[in-house]
């Protein structure tokens, strides 16, 4: 019987399975990051318990570091005990790599995981962390998991789970210039909405998914959990495999060989059946903006924040009105219209290589608008920030009034010093416009590394593809 | 894990969708190292008039009069009457430790995210999913009745109204038979350390390079 790529990962992973279809499912890759560990390590220690596989262990400190002023090492106190708790920690159990706080491989965990080969195409990828769904970009099985299995990991190397719904999402046609990965994923959660995916596990295939690079695959699978859906993710075929080649942890010699001829089978087959197939036509998609406080909120750059008054549904009505007060946003104002105070150009869902590239492309030669008290570019990891150095982006970011910071989370969820202030706006590439995501009383508008950059020089919104 | 068999519990409503972890709580407090302590740190921005910091004595913030859970009436809330998608977005676990340590053992709404559904079984918390007209109801007749109590039996799966209508709801009978016994997932799962490690030496033989 033909099988999904689901199936497959599923029935690749499956150590035992209960009757009732609960299975315990085997974990190949564990990261672990500063924010979710520690209380999993404590309950490790307090029963007496010893990491399973160490070795499946990949960890960094990104959620809590600094992304300026490193010789000054972490100046808040509790933030800096956490990182010094994940120090600690590993040092006292190990694990297969450790990119510690200045560390010149440090830098956001699925930002990290991927560059250094630690993510391979078939694993199963979990971290006490949401956007792990990231690494679907690989054909893996890889989500998101609260502390308390993260300690179970630890422990067993397992997981207990139920098999998911699976769900095709279809995206067929080339994109338009200035249309990017993320405006696919906001266009997918606009339409499907962030409780769309829930219960499901999927897969995104069609053309435009295929002439995604690895970046723009990870930009779209790290943004299935705001669809609601723990997991995303994409078949291997070249560009997964040629991405994958090469790096440090990646397979070597005579073994190489073996995992291509094993990777090459990770697509769903021809006929596989899926309980859900959704079908979108890429050349429809326009850069997308959100506008309220949940990433369903989003419409296209030319639209206008739309008027509560003309939803029905009293609950959705309701949470219209307190997102465009939040916002502090009028109905019916066109957002290109809509001031901006700050941007940030960062987090796990747009900073890798590709996406500085694109950003940079925009800013090349133009000034920040004045207007704009910061504009904030965070590369995900040293690697990429070395990377991009070579290339001298952060000369034309930095030319064009940009500031180029050190790698971690940063803005996105606001752990560390960067953040936004009460009232302020912001055009982000982060994944989430949650009511205080970036700050208390800040106001996220998501959006793509190009529409943050052309944001950014025009002081307001804009159609990238009016510049470039 | 404390065990959850029965519940009779003061009902607070919380009506709106798409409630979502960071609001639950937020990010400034994840950088505790501990399991305990969040619940004054609940809803903390709808909560206070202030920015909440780590470490703040929070019994000397000013506090949002109109947010439900300031109310007088509310005061000792076991259970949480909320929309759908309760628990969306990050996978802090946090979340259900703030719920908890505030108080509420069960949260009925009309639907969960997954992360943060699968969260609440692990901390003896449990997650009731009842239809929207179901909760249209219970939301009007918390509202006109201050005391309001509901009783959750999840030996015999019923949410029981005060008026004795007994409202059925669907639980996996693994979590609930942890949740009845207060199981430890991970103690059940190295009941197999046997079968985990074949498998793992098998997948070591098959697929080296994921070993190395």
């Amino acid at each position: 019987m033909p099988q999904t790529l689901y199936d497959k990962l599923w029935q690749n992973h499956v150590v035992h399975e209960e009757a009732d279809g609960t299975a315990l499912l085997y974990i190949d890759r564990h990261l672990v990051h500063e924010v979710t560990s520690p209380q999993a390590f404590e309950g490790l220690k307090l029963a007496g318990r010893k990491p399973w596989r160490v070795s499946s262990v990949v960890a960094t400190a990104d959620h809590n570091t600094p992304t300026n002023h490193w010789d000054r090492g972490i100046e808040d106190e509790v933030s800096r005990l956490q990182v010094e708790t994940l120090d600690a920690n590993i040092r006292e159990v190990g694990a297969l790599a450790y990119f510690p706080f200045k560390d010149p491989r440090q830098g956001i965990v699925h930002v990290v995981g991927p560059e250094n080969g630690a993510t391979l195409p078939g694993m199963t990828v979990v971290c006490g962390d949401s956007h792990t769904s990231t690494h679907g970009a690989f054909g893996c099985m890889a989500h998101g998991i609260g502390t308390s299995e993260v300690e179970h990991v630890l422990a067993t190397q397992c997981l207990l789970q139920k098999k998911s719904k699976t769900m095709l999402l279809r995206v067929d046609g080339k994109l338009g210039k200035g249309v990017t990965a993320k405006d696919i994923a906001l266009a997918i959660i606009g339409k499907i909405g962030t409780a769309g995916g829930t219960g499901y596990a999927i897969e995104f295939g069609g053309s435009a998914i295929r002439s995604l690079s690895m970046e723009g695959r990870m930009t779209l699978c790290n943004m299935a959990i705001e669809a609601g859906a723990r997991l995303g993710f994409i078949a291997v075929d070249d560009v997964t495999i040629n991405y994958v080649k090469g790096r440090p942890f990646a397979p070597k010699a005579s073994d190489w060989d073996a995992a291509v001829a094993y990777w090459r089978t990770l697509h769903s087959d021809e006929g596989a059946q899926f309980d859900c197939v959704l079908d979108l036509r890429a050349d429809d998609i326009q850069p997308q903006v959100t506008w309220g406080t949940s990433p369903e909120m989003v419409v296209a750059i030319d639209g206008c924040v739309p008027d509560p008054v003309k939803e029905k549904d009293p609950v959705r009505r309701e949470g219209m009105e307190r997102a465009l007060q939040y916002m502090g946003l009028n109905p019916n104002t066109p957002i290109k219209a809509i001031k901006i105070d700050k941007v940030f150009i960062g987090s796990c869902t747009n900073s890798r290589i590709e996406d500085l590239r694109a950003a940079a492309a925009v800013v090349k030669g133009r000034k920040v608008a004045a207007s704009v008290k910061l504009a904030l570019v965070v590369p995900g990891s040293g690697l990429v920030k070395q990377q991009a150095e070579r290339e001298g982006l952060d000369k034309v970011f930095i030319a064009a009034g940009f500031e180029w910071r050190e790698p971690g989370c940063s803005m996105c969820l606001a752990m560390n010093a960067d953040r936004l202030e009460p009232g302020e706006r912001c055009a982000s590439t982060s994944n989430r416009n949650f009511e205080g995501r970036q700050g208390a009383g800040g106001r996220t508008h998501l959006v793509s590394p190009e529409m943050a950059a052309a944001a950014a020089i025009a002081g307001h919104f804009a159609d990238v593809r009016e510049i470039i | 894990m404390d065990k959850f068999v029965r519940l009779e519990g003061l009902v607070a409503p919380l009506d709106r969708a798409n409630v979502d972890t960071d609001a639950i709580i937020p990010k400034q407090f994840l950088k505790s190292i501990k399991r305990s302590g969040f619940g004054p740190n609940l809803f903390d921005e709808w909560r206070y008039m202030d920015i909440g910091q780590p470490g703040r004595d929070n019994s000397q913030r000013p506090r949002n009069p109109n947010f439900v859970l300031n109310q007088p009436r509310y005061q000792g809330a076991q259970i949480l009457l909320t929309r759908k998608n309760f628990g969306c977005g990050s996978s802090r676990e946090h979340a259900p430790w703030a719920l908890l340590d505030f108080g509420f053992h069960a949260v009925i709404a009309e639907s969960f995210a997954d992360i943060f559904f699968n969260n609440c079984f692990k901390n003896g918390i449990l997650p009731i999913v009842l239809p929207a007209a179901e909760l249209d109801a219970l939301f009007a007749q918390v509202e006109a009745t201050p005391g309001y109590k509901l009783t959750i039996d999840l030996e015999r799966q019923v949410v029981v109204r005060p008026d004795g209508k007994a409202l059925p709801f669907d639980v996996d009978a693994f979590r609930k038979e942890c949740l009845i016994n207060g199981w430890d997932d991970i103690g059940l799962t190295l009941r197999h350390a046997d079968l985990i490690k074949t498998f793992e030496e098998k997948r070591r033989i098959a697929q080296p390079w994921l070993f190395a």
